[in-house]
């Protein structure tokens, strides 16, 4: 009897792991094992048709077909993940500190933008920086831009586009981890002879580095794979490697060089991430 | 910046000081001088404003009203970083983020002193952890924790260190412990400890002088055998331990007593030792100072006769009685178990009676309960 229950017992974790491990083999696991199979098979008699074929070389080929999208992706990530976090830094400082009552319906408007596609509120983005657009009458305006400058299908609106659409990504974790800050390691900061500044530097910076670390990568890697904002906003000398990879896919139909490309990407971005929590030393931080 | 400011040296002296918050006054015209070198104690239950005063000497609030000094410098309006002064804060407050050395270090290293390694050293010996320094605060207890706050705080020398409930995390047994500890560091720092907590004990047991805050202002001051013995309001008697406060009426003077009448049996309240204003006085007597005898014994001093015992509780070092007054009151009798006599039972008629200098008077017109209601455990 009591031998049964502990048998019982010890199933348990196993059976509320089971819908987890069933969704992760369905979604995760069996693509990847697809996508990789599909990177090395070669054209097969009908188009479209391709047998698996083990051909490595499909890796290199894919690569140097799509260098320049490739770095220009990681560029663009990178700058809008750099803009991402210098805004959401002061927004989520402030909802943590200095927002009292309005703390709740700060962080309902931060989120708010979720309520619309995503696809939407790029388009939107189209507007915004069109020709009817007021930002760019504004600096048509104020001479920063000639008569003949525009906004739209350029790198600018592409970086625009990618900061402001995963700039909750950024601000939430960020927020999440200010906001755990206990108040009275910022008194006992000014107590022990730091200004404001020093107590930002020394203390409130490198415990909310948690923040910074989950909110960075949140942005970079969805950022770094995304085609929407360059197909949207972008002109052909924005291509993104996501575009190239819908583009192999859905009109070359060449399915092994966008399987290929898709897994570089994949490496690449999971290198990089190991990487910068090496490098932040994220589990030395609380 | 001033360096004359962080040098500042000498007593503290709070003028009338007031703090509101809206209508809420917590901190009502406080005015204190606390000797340099002394450890003082602000005791008072949640809420009287010890706290809110605490963090005005700290800088962290600013009083609506009223002037802080340190000997000669006026530090009233002065930012936290630029005041000769350290808070060991309730939950300690240390940085997370950073090593044991590197919290210590952190004061130090602010004021621009690049030769840290020391006095930190110094410090963590003093509160026996050297070994720990290179420790994250997370990996040890709250008492090691306690310590590491006290030497981050001390290693500053500053002229002035506040204490917020420095020990209320701590469990008994340590918090004994670490009163003993902290009395002891203090002595042989020599800085001037200002210490708040609503747990008298703790109070009584480590500080010099100890005044007694109750809703925003000081209802006594002194040393902790002076508020103990000589309780001049109803508050004081009843939250420094235990009092019977009896409503009586000074029907005579013989000698330097007064003769006190209660409920129709008299007994005495030297002069000096009442503040009653007029013939109206609530009558005080510490429970340990009561001698209980049954019926018969011929007695000396001050005597109640006509109580019945109600209750009982054996606690070891003593045993506590409960015994009903002919007027109904219930009075406390706390005696020691050291003549081998076993205790009183539950019905039994006996009489109190005491030494003539152990009763005190208070103000007829208080109210007999305060202070007694206020949980002093609770935060």
């Amino acid at each position: 009897m009591a031998l049964a229950t502990n048998r019982k017992k010890k199933l348990w974790p196993y059976i509320l792991l089971a819908p987890g491990m069933v969704w992760l083999v369905i979604f995760f696991i069996a693509p990847i094992v697809k996508l990789v199979s599909t990177s090395t098979q070669t054209q097969g008699v009908n188009i479209g048709e391709y047998v698996q074929s083990y051909r490595f070389a499909n890796f290199i080929d894919a690569f140097t077909g799509a260098a320049p999208q490739f770095f220009r992706s990681f560029l663009y990530a990178g700058l809008a993940t750099a803009f991402a976090l210098m805004i959401s830094y002061p927004l989520a400082y402030a909802i943590a500190f200095k927002s009292g009552k309005w703390k709740n319906t700060l962080l309902v408007l931060v989120v708010a933008p979720f309520f619309t596609s995503f696809l939407l509120r790029t388009i939107a983005w189209e507007q915004i920086l069109g020709e009817q657009g007021l930002v760019l009458k504004t600096l048509r305006f104020l001479h920063i831009l000639g008569p003949t400058g525009h906004l739209t299908a350029t790198p600018f609106a592409v970086v625009a586009g990618l900061t402001y659409n995963f700039l909750p990504f950024m601000t939430l974790p960020l927020y999440a981890s200010l906001e755990r800050i206990d108040p009275r390691t910022l008194e006992a900061s000014g107590d022990l002879y730091a200004s404001g500044f020093t107590t930002f530097r020394k203390v409130t910076f490198p415990l909310s580095l948690p923040g910074v670390v989950a909110g960075t990568l949140l942005t970079f890697i969805p950022a770094a794979g995304d085609y929407v904002n360059a197909e949207l906003l972008g002109n052909p000398q924005t291509k993104m490697i996501g575009n190239v990879i819908a583009a192999r896919y859905l009109q070359i139909v060449d399915y092994p060089g966008a399987a290929a490309l898709s897994f570089i990407l994949m490496a690449t971005i999971l290198i990089l991430v190991l990487v910068y929590i090496r490098k932040m030393g994220t589990d030395e931080v609380v | 910046m001033t360096d004359a400011s962080k040098s500042a040296k000498g007593d503290l002296k709070l003028s009338s000081l007031v703090k509101t918050y809206g209508e809420f006054v917590a901190v009502d015209d406080l005015s204190l001088l606390i000797p340099e070198g002394s450890f003082f104690a602000l005791l008072g239950p949640s809420g009287c404003g010890k706290t809110t005063t605490l963090r005005m000497i700290a800088g962290l609030d600013e009083p609506t009203s009223g002037s802080i000094h340190i000997g000669n410098t006026d530090i009233t309006y002065q930012k936290p970083y630029d005041r000769p002064v350290n808070t060991v804060f309730q939950n300690y407050a240390l940085f997370p983020h950073l090593t044991i050395f590197e919290n210590i270090a952190f004061g130090l290293r602010r004021r621009g002193i690049k030769d840290v390694k020391d006095q930190v050293d110094k410090v963590l010996n003093l509160v026996e952890l050297p070994h720990l320094a290179q420790r994250k605060p997370t990996q040890l207890s709250g008492g090691q924790q306690q310590r590491i706050a006290l030497a981050r705080a001390i290693v500053n020398r500053p002229a002035l260190l506040l204490l917020d409930e420095p020990l209320g995390a701590l469990d008994l047994k340590l918090r004994r412990q670490m009163q003993i500890e902290l009395k002891w560091i203090q002595t042989e720092v020599g800085l001037t400890f200002v210490h708040v907590t609503h747990d008298q004990e703790e109070a009584m047991t480590m500080a010099d002088t100890i005044a007694v805050m109750n809703e925003g202002k000081i209802e006594q001051m002194g040393s902790p055998a002076d508020l103990y013995d000589s309780p001049q309001t109803a508050f004081v008697a009843n939250f420094l331990g235990q009092s019977n406060l009896i409503k009586g009426r000074v029907v005579d003077s013989d000698g330097d007593a007064n003769v006190v009448e209660i409920h129709g049996q008299k007994v005495k309240v030297l002069k000096n030792r009442s503040v009653a204003k007029d013939s109206s006085i609530l009558f005080g007597i510490r429970p340990e100072k009561i001698r209980i005898q049954p019926g018969a014994h011929q007695l000396s001093g001050c005597v109640l006769e006509g109580g019945v015992i109600s209750d009982v509780s054996y606690i070891g070092v003593s045993t506590q009685y409960q015994v009903e007054m002919p007027w109904g009151q219930e009075l406390m009798v706390f005696e020691q178990n050291d003549d081998g006599i076993p205790p009183l039972a539950k019905g039994d008629p006996v009489k109190l009676s005491w030494e003539t200098i152990f009763s005190f008077g208070l103000d007829g017109s208080e109210d007999a309960s305060a202070g007694s209601e206020v949980n002093p455990d609770e935060d």
